[in-house]
């Protein structure tokens, strides 16, 4: 795969050649378009949601051979929709050794970070809305993505608190968790952003996409897939739902929780899928452009790119399904050594390759040196890694180890019984008749006649 | 949490003037009680009611209840169980951890106890059976078979059992055996979040239980073998079920294969973890997979067969590993094994009897499926009355008071898919038995648990009771 011919400076006209994005389309909204648009991305997540939950439902059973929801509604779709007016129904309990005011704003402030990072996501190009000129998204910043990034990091403040103020073991551990998760699986996320920075030279989410018209970032491959595993690691999903893995924590930080307040963090961990699916298409998927195809590829005005935007959206909850169909659970130290011993310094190592290689695509004129010293770095590691000096010797001593323990291993000629234990006691003695069962005469039938 | 405090201490001295809140007899109340804990604020105590006393058993911080001397401030205390997902029913755990870590374990039982061996004495030999399949309710056909076993050995008609009978307990105990390893595989694999895997184990254990339940009327607490014999012959066409089973399973086991055992998160939560050796097995008396994980091939039915299992040809699956991806594996080869000796007993079926001749210990139903379900067949009712008073007298003799079985005391193992199910049966030479002891599998091999779990990980002790396999219903009986 060669690199796009975006990639530095020349193919990307405006954005990347200006210090700052163009942003001039934003802002001059009147009023009423704003909040058309606000209540326009409110309901988009929240069908999303309720979407979403039986898509998973729907797609779990069929990968499991069963049916999954189908008794209300049309198929059972409305399945979550009945599942949330019965939440909002439920008696509300709060424990006693809960701290009653954080335990009731958590989830409040779980939920409304997640719907907050969805206002920068651009679902189309610029239309036209009863007659204004407007682009198909909230708002957008300089530092868009930064506001992404801080208001998913905000999120977690909701359920550190929850597991704070239950009172309670199970929530309290499933916190930490979370805050340790979340803080290492930022990093790591904020390193697979920083190429995506470095190649769209932006970072405002319309810029990014407007940057992704020939080339998808897709191509940064390490940044997508360390994207896509942080993305799941930042959601609490399987494999990495530690914080709430029911097997352990029965269910973590929101053990305590019931009624409409268990409901927000349910909505909050479905939008924070639905908002990382949409961060993930944004940068790395080309956002609403259309696929790179050439009929397809007509379709980038209007309001057809909203359909590209919700299909790709819909293939990143297809991967999430997907995942927790296929997967178990990690354990706490295999998920934090994973972030911070593989994840991270892979992303380090990968953005140092990326800014290497833009600042040779810009400055270096004579490259046939800078090639063959490459080549020849590249050849000797690939003879290190074939040749493995160690491998002959390892080999040897794990075969020595094996020999070892089978020729220690135990048989039925050999059972290893534990040492004799020096025993004060005499031997109980043989079963007789207890004190309190004088050997009755047995009457036949009827219950036993005690004395 | 200091007006938290006063709120309670306030409302419990309230509740003390009332007279309705009486403090525990003293040696009740641990002794060292430090000062400054909010008094009585959630003590354990009794309160009086009309009904008699209730006791109140609560929770609390556990320095009160441990007293100093060590630090436990980075220590926590989880009440894991008895109501959890992941403790196979009712097992409580009392963890202690720092941090993720797992200082101690201490395994609680008895929350599910309902006095099976006690109620086996009062009733007959036939009926124990009835009590004895709900014990270890996985494995049901284990109990019944090892209890009838000990019964048939006190009569001394071991020989007598009927070669019919033998071949159908050992099938049906085989079927079952893969039933079991099937419900620890699904909710083993539930519990670590693997929930195909989980649904993959439940869907063929339906099929199972589909077979189970047309060769003996019910899909668990079978109450199908009796001292002397079986309930009931197989039903017409069963043979043809089971091997469609026999042929569609080792499909299903290569699935499992394909699905878990290389797959790099489920080796990463089994391997090396849970190790117990061979030896410390033994120190603990713990047997089954665990023990057969950990290098020693002890399986009842090799080294000490009973129904005959020293004529059938099958392998004892073993690994060196003792960990639990080794026990995932052994269970995994012994559905294999149990497949084959399935095959060997559809092959030795020959017509004949399944109860014993002896019309005085066999019992003398014949079952038939009746408007109201499965129940004895009318005609033979309408048989015994109306063509012989002896016959009738004989019939109620030997359903209400049972049969006599001669004074003495046998102990019988089978091998259950958990380990060694023995039974330790007393008579009196009465009709009903003097005393049943079970020695069930996971009650013993729960022993195993804290050696297992201490300082690993809280995520590894769920993964190490589930490599356990215990049921509480045998542990508690």
């Amino acid at each position: 795969m060669s690199y796009p011919s975006s990639f530095g400076a020349p193919a990307v006209p405006p954005l990347a050649a200006a210090g700052d994005p163009d942003l001039s389309v934003f802002g001059g909204d009147p009023l009423w378009l704003i909040l058309l648009k606000a209540v326009a991305v409110f309901a988009f997540l929240l069908l999303m949601t309720l979407f979403a939950i039986v898509f998973e439902r729907k797609v779990v059973a069929r990968m499991q051979q069963r049916v999954g929801p189908n008794r209300h509604g049309p198929k059972g779709w409305l399945q979550s929709l009945a599942d949330g007016v019965k939440l909002m129904l439920k008696e509300d309990i709060i424990p006693v050794l809960a701290d009653r005011p954080v335990f009731i704003l958590a989830p409040v402030v779980s939920a409304i970070p997640a719907f907050l990072a969805f206002s920068v996501i651009p679902f189309g190009p610029e239309v036209s809305i009863f007659g204004h000129h407007t682009a198909l998204q909230l708002a957008d910043l300089p530092v868009a993505v930064l506001f992404v990034l801080s208001a998913s990091s905000l999120g977690v403040y909701g359920l550190i608190l929850s597991g704070w103020a239950s009172g309670s073991t199970y929530p309290l551990l499933g916190s930490l968790r979370s805050a340790a998760q979340i803080i290492s699986y930022e990093v790591a996320m904020g390193l697979s952003f920083v190429a995506v920075f470095l190649n769209s030279g932006t970072l405002s989410t319309s810029g990014i996409v407007a940057g992704q018209r020939h080339w998808w970032n897709v191509v940064l491959v390490p940044s997508f897939i360390i994207y896509c595993i942080a993305m799941v690691g930042e959601t609490n999903r399987t494999p990495f739902d530690l914080p709430e893995a029911e097997g352990e924590l029965v269910g973590g930080f929101h053990t305590e929780y019931s009624s409409i307040k268990f409901a927000f963090f349910f909505l909050a961990e479905y939008i924070n899928t639905v908002t990382v699916s949409a961060v993930a298409t944004t940068l790395f998927l080309g956002g609403w452009q259309p696929p790179p195809i050439p009929y397809f590829s007509h379709f980038d005005t209007g309001w057809f790119p909203v359909i590209w935007f919700v299909l790709k959206l819909l293939a990143f909850l297809f991967l999430f399904i997907w995942l927790r169909g296929t997967l178990p659970r990690l354990r706490y130290d295999q998920f934090m050594a994973f972030g911070w011993k593989v994840l991270i310094p892979v992303g380090l190592v990968w953005l140092l390759a990326v800014a290497t290689f833009k600042v040779y695509r810009e400055n270096v004129t004579d490259r046939t040196p800078w090639l063959i010293g490459f080549g020849i770095a590249v050849g000797i590691l690939l003879i290190i890694t074939l040749v493995d000096p160690g491998a002959r010797k390892h080999a040897e001593r794990l075969e020595a180890a094996e020999r070892e323990r089978t020729r220690n291993a135990p048989s039925l000629d050999r059972i290893p019984w534990p040492p004799p234990q020096p025993s004060s006691k005499s031997p109980s003695p043989p079963y007789g008749p207890g004190p309190n069962r004088p050997s009755s005469v047995i009457v036949a039938g009827g219950p036993r006649q005690e004395s | 949490m200091t007006t938290h405090a006063a709120e309670t201490s306030s409302a419990s001295s309230a509740s003390s003037t009332s007279n309705t809140f009486a403090r525990p007899p003293a040696d009740d109340v641990p002794a060292d009680v430090p000062a400054g804990v909010p008094a009585a604020a959630y003590e354990a105590g009794f309160t009086e009611s009309a009904s008699g006393r209730v006791y109140t058993v609560t929770g609390g911080d556990w320095e009160q209840v441990l007293g100093a001397g060590e630090d436990y401030t980075e220590r926590l205390t989880v009440n894991m169980g008895p109501q959890h997902p992941s403790t196979h029913g009712v097992l409580r755990l009392v963890l202690e951890i720092e941090g993720e870590t797992v200082v101690q374990t201490r395994v609680v039982i008895g929350y599910l106890h309902t006095g099976i061996e006690k109620s086996c004495e009062f009733r007959t030999w036939t009926q124990a059976v009835t009590f004895l399949t709900r014990a270890d309710y996985l494995s049901p056909l284990y109990n019944e078979t090892a209890y009838c076993l000990a019964v048939e050995k006190l009569l001394g008609v071991t020989e007598e059992i009927p070669e019919r009978a033998t071949v159908i307990r050992v099938l049906v105990m085989e079927l079952q055996r893969i039933a079991s390893h099937l419900v620890w595989l699904a909710t083993g694999a539930m519990e670590i979040g693997a929930t195909t895997g989980m649904i993959f184990g439940f869907r063929e254990r339906e099929k199972i239980l589909d077979l189970l339940e047309a060769i003996t009327g019910l899909r668990m607490n079978h109450a199908y073998i009796r001292p002397g014999g079986l309930a009931q012959d197989l039903p017409d066409g069963v043979e043809r079920d089971i091997r469609a089973f026999l042929d569609d399973m080792p499909k299903r086991i290569r699935e499992y294969h394909a699905l878990l055992s290389g797959q790099p998160i489920w080796k990463g939560r089994m391997v090396d973890v849970n190790y117990i050796d061979a030896a410390s097995c033994i120190a603990l008396g713990v047997t089954g997979p665990v023990l057969r994980a950990a290098g020693l091939a002890w399986d009842l039915r090799k080294t000490m067969p009973y129904c005959g299992y020293e004529t059938y040809d099958f392998d004892v699956p073993t690994s060196l590993d003792a960990d639990s991806y080794a026990r995932y594996l052994v269970r995994l080869e012994e559905m294999g094994e149990s497949l084959k000796i399935i095959e060997q007993c559809l092959a030795r079926l020959r017509p004949g009897p399944v109860m014993i001749a002896d019309k005085k210990i066999a019992w003398p139903a014949q079952l038939s499926i009746g408007t109201d379900g499965m129940g004895n067949s009318l005609d033979h009712i309408r048989k015994i009355m109306g063509t012989s008073m002896e016959a009738l007298i004989h019939h109620f003799k030997l359903v209400t008071e049972g049969f006599r079985v001669p004074a003495g005391q046998v102990y019988t193992a089978v091998e259950s898919p958990r380990g060694e199910l023995g039974y330790h049966v007393v008579s009196d030479g009465g009709t009903r038995p003097h005393r049943v002891h079970v020695r069930d599998p996971s009650f013993v091999n729960l022993q195993a648990v804290p050696a297992m779990t201490e300082g690993g990980q809280i995520a590894d002790v769920i993964v190490g009771v589930a490599s356990v396999d215990p049921v509480l219903g045998g542990v508690d009986r």
